[in-house]
């Protein structure tokens, strides 16, 4: 844990910046879903996003690797700016991984393959060099021994460990996480937390919309609350949590925290 | 405390296993069921018997003209008699071993593609889709090689039906699932001939088609052009069912959940990669049943190329049953052919049953 209250302190991390996203407004048909969304991610930065249901929390991260489509303002990654260049979104998505609410593994895949799938085809990587990898990903989340099995034979939460590991063998510096836990029975979080926690712990830049306060708190740098499609608040978790400086903020909390 | 004790497994109720079980649960559970069964049996028993004794205990299999059909059961002669014209239609006799070694060799190269430990399947599979399609049209219609041409207004029988299905059946798939895509493609151009060509082929009946490829296509072309009408039908049959094949993949492609295209995409790969790799394998296995519904009308429906002149195996039973010599034997006739139809029909649907079952990984999301 040293490392991590080491990463977390802000005078540490490098000056860096892997995505910027400069007055992001966004439309679904008429419904305006984000409003000027300004945010600079430095790389090693863990970022949890939080509000209500609707806040377009989701969206934003899903416009950082082009799954949404912006309409207007600037989302730069890694120095590429996403723009409607195919070679340019390509470029982008090779280096962001996602990790999805469902886990959207390919159930005609075995777990191996699934993993294997993106560095051959896209990474042109050799096949059993692909595997090799693979495996010590799949060693890393903790399901070696599940490589043959078809998603549809493992619990809720291997699969989403097979999800976090599939993204891991593009080797992206940057991880997006949209919801990884609300999908799964809750004895089976702790384990894909722990995998997210330890992911943290090796320095990886990430990006997490989730409800999971214990997360926020132990591994953020920053928390962002957002609701009706802005960014409301965002700061250190200790005064965000201790010392919410909106009303609706405090309102989102007390209504989570407590039961 | 008091310790949990795991309550033990107990063995099931006897009236829920074995015959006596099977029977009571299936066929007598209640007084309608106990009623249909009875009623079912007396059917039976009405119709089979009667049948067995027509088609094989009263039945005459062997001689060469009518009177050797005296019993009073099927005359099988006639079948026995005409065999060859029904296999290979117009043929000349002399070339009959051109049509079994093509078929032969077709057989011999697709059984490495059923053997679990070959390693070059997709080498294989190129190999009998696009180089023995030029052997066996060589092979058909000589005119090279030292063979003797056979125009293909001779060609007929089974041969004729399976080289008219087999045909419609590999070129049909891949135009359809290209058509497919095409129908959910974003680019309004793409979509719209799509719509479009679906829309049409799948309008108007097959016979209308064969008509005019037969019929009104000569008519547009150049004076002199030879077009040949074997080749002008499949064309017709196969644009015909690639329309149908394109909705069957469609519904496929729709049944596809979103995550799946957007988690391929998260991935880096490109439109034809996830299409390739992701999208299709899954939306062709849920279809399974759907195409393979397709394929069995497209090889029934290739007996209508009888109204435009080409004889297949129906065609040919139908010649046959009009022959003064045989006049009053066209049940057997009919049924042979209907047996020979459903033995190929009945294949093809435990084949892609087989092939569910070998390609089902569990339910996932």
């Amino acid at each position: 844990m040293a490392e991590t209250e080491t990463a977390r302190d802000p005078n540490t991390l490098s000056e860096d910046v892997v995505i910027e996203i400069n007055g992001m407004h966004k439309w679904y048909g008429e419904f305006h879903v984000l409003k000027d969304i300004n945010l600079t991610v430095r790389r090693g930065e863990r970022i949890v996003i939080c509000g209500p249901s609707g806040s377009g929390k989701s969206t934003m991260i899903r416009c950082i690797n082009r799954l949404e489509e912006h309409q207007r303002g600037q989302i730069i990654v890694d120095g590429t700016e996403l723009t409607d260049d195919i070679k340019h979104i390509d470029q982008v998505r090779k280096e962001v991984g996602m990790v999805f609410q469902h886990f959207n593994l390919f159930p005609h895949l075995s777990v191996l393959e699934n993993c294997c799938l993106a560095p051959i085809w896209v990474r042109k990587m050799p096949r059993r060099e692909a595997e090799e990898v693979a495996m010590q990903y799949l060693e890393k989340v903790k399901i070696p021994e599940q490589a043959q099995k078809y998603p549809g034979q493992l619990s809720g939460g291997q699969q989403q460990r097979v999800a976090i590991a599939r993204s891991l063998c593009m080797n992206p510096n940057i991880m997006l996480f949209d919801e990884p836990t609300s999908a799964l029975d809750p004895e089976m979080i702790k384990e894909v937390l722990d995998t997210m926690v330890e992911l943290a712990e090796s320095g990886m830049t990430m990006l997490c919309v989730t409800h999971e306060m214990g997360f926020a708190k132990t591994v953020a740098n920053r928390v962002i609350f957002m609701d009706g499609g802005e960014i409301i608040e965002e700061n250190e978790p200790e005064t965000f949590f201790n010392h919410p400086r909106h009303d609706r903020t405090k309102l989102f909390l007390s209504q989570i925290l407590t039961h | 405390m008091k310790e949990h004790v795991p309550h033990p497994d107990l063995p099931p109720p006897i009236s829920n296993v074995g015959v006596i079980g099977w029977l009571r649960s299936n066929l007598f559970s209640s007084w309608l069921n106990t009623g249909l069964t009875l009623l079912a049996s007396y059917l039976i028993y009405l119709s089979v018997p009667p049948l067995i004794d027509w088609a094989f205990l009263r039945a005459d299999w062997f001689g060469d003209s009518r009177d050797a059909c005296n019993s009073g059961g099927a005359c099988w002669v006639f079948v026995n008699v005409r065999f060859d014209q029904f296999m290979y239609g117009l043929y000349p006799a002399a070339g009959y071993w051109r049509i079994n070694l093509a078929f032969g060799l077709l057989v011999l190269l697709a059984i490495p593609l059923f053997i679990e430990r070959f390693n070059h399947k997709g080498l294989l599979a190129a190999a009998i889709l696009f180089l023995y399609p030029v052997i066996a049209f060589q092979l058909f219609a000589g005119g090279s090689f030292g063979l003797e041409p056979v125009e293909t207004t001779k060609w007929g029988g089974l041969t004729l039906t399976l080289i008219l299905s087999g045909v419609g059946i590999v070129a049909s798939l891949p135009i359809g699932i290209i058509l497919a895509l095409g129908r959910r493609s974003e680019m309004p151009i793409v979509k719209s001939v799509s719509v479009v060509f679906i829309e049409f082929w799948r309008g108007v009946p097959l016979i209308t088609v064969l008509f005019m490829a037969s019929v009104m296509l000569p008519l547009f072309l150049a004076e002199g052009s030879h077009f040949d009408k074997l080749l002008r039908a499949m064309i017709g049959i196969v644009l015909f069912q690639s329309a149908y094949m394109a909705e069957v993949v469609r519904g496929g492609l729709a049944a596809i959940p979103k995550g799946q295209y957007e988690a391929a995409e998260a991935l880096g790969l490109n439109y034809w990669k996830s299409m390739g790799l992701i999208i299709l394998p899954q939306a062709l296995k849920l279809v399974i049943p759907g195409i393979v519904n397709t394929f069995i009308a497209l090889f029934k429906d290739t007996t209508l190329v009888l109204i435009i002149g080409l004889f297949d195996l129906l065609g040919m039973v139908q010649t046959a049953i009009t022959d003064s010599n045989w006049l009053g034997f066209s049940i057997e006739g009919y049924v042979f052919a209907a047996l020979i139809f459903w033995i190929f029909c009945f294949s093809m649907s435990r084949y892609s049953q087989a092939l569910e079952r070998k390609l089902h990984t569990g339910h996932a999301r």
